[in-house]
């Protein structure tokens, strides 16, 4: 069977869905951002593949992934700033040491 | 039976693979050289579906920019050779389980849905047209986006300056 938007959707959902599971299991921040790129990632698949199988005329899919990949980007950034920031305050990157906010 | 499904069927085993054991290996570092084949299994969908500026985004981007500044974190807040922590089993089970049904739910909803392609003619994505449109003012182009998106890098990078610094104490 010849691979359609139906398979890259079935992939780009898979992916997600282990991005989901990393959060949801991981306790270390790194290992937590790793998962949240997977996730992106997955997003950014399904737009190209809805761009190309479905208004192949149009380009937004095209300009949203590339501007979900200059916002991750950032993203990325900002949050290992945060993560070097709370070692050097708890020498630790769990998120169960981080809990001064809590009440 | 073609070159082009064999090729799809490789891209989807490596990513899927890479993706799975960069979730739930326990060793950090790996977890990172994981999620990097698993980066790049992606950039290869990009190439597979003849996007090649997305995939050279991609690769250059993830593969060149986040990924090494994750081995880099890691090599700031990891002592080498630990282990992470096993994880509760409890948690591991209901994490499972809801990704399951999440997933299960999604597929149904995709499968069920039938996608109507637009009959109109396909704009290539070469780098001209994505220059063209993206700095085009008219026509729905993309200026203003684009031009936020600057802004939003400015101000990240300054962000990241000014939560990284590191205050000296101060000594009269």
């Amino acid at each position: 069977m010849e691979p359609g938007i139906y398979h890259l959707l079935f992939i780009s959902t898979a992916l997600f869905f282990i991005g989901v599971f990393g959060f949801f299991t991981r306790r270390n921040l790194i290992t937590m951002l790793m998962s949240i790129e997977l996730i992106l990632n997955s997003v950014n698949l399904n737009f190209i593949a809805f761009n190309k199988y479905v208004w192949p005329g149009k380009m937004d899919g095209l300009f949203f992934s590339i501007f979900i990949i200059a916002i991750a980007a950032a993203e990325a950034a900002v949050a290992i700033a945060i993560i070097i920031n709370l070692y050097r305050s708890h020498q630790s990157i769990n998120v169960e040491t981080a809990e001064d906010l809590k009440f | 039976m073609n070159g082009s499904t064999i090729v799809f069927y490789l891209l989807s085993l490596l990513t899927l693979t890479f993706g799975i054991l960069a979730v739930t290996t326990r060793q950090i570092f790996r977890a990172a050289i994981y999620l990097l084949f698993a980066l790049i299994g992606i950039a290869g969908f990009y190439f597979w579906m003849a996007y090649e500026f997305i995939a050279a985004v991609q690769i250059v981007v993830y593969v060149g920019g986040i990924v090494v500044l994750i081995i880099f974190s890691i090599f700031l807040t990891q002592q080498t050779g630990e282990e992470l922590p096993k994880q509760k089993m409890g948690r591991s089970l209901f994490s499972a389980l809801a990704v399951f049904c999440g997933f299960a739910l999604t597929i149904v909803q995709v499968l069920q849905h039938s996608f109507k392609g637009d009959t109109t003619e396909a704009i290539s994505p070469t780098v001209f047209n994505i220059g063209t449109k993206m700095l085009e003012v008219n026509n729905s182009g993309y200026a203003l986006p684009f031009e936020v998106v600057s802004i939003l890098l400015l101000a990240a990078l300054i962000g990241c300056i000014v939560i990284a610094i590191h205050n000296k104490p101060v000594t009269k």
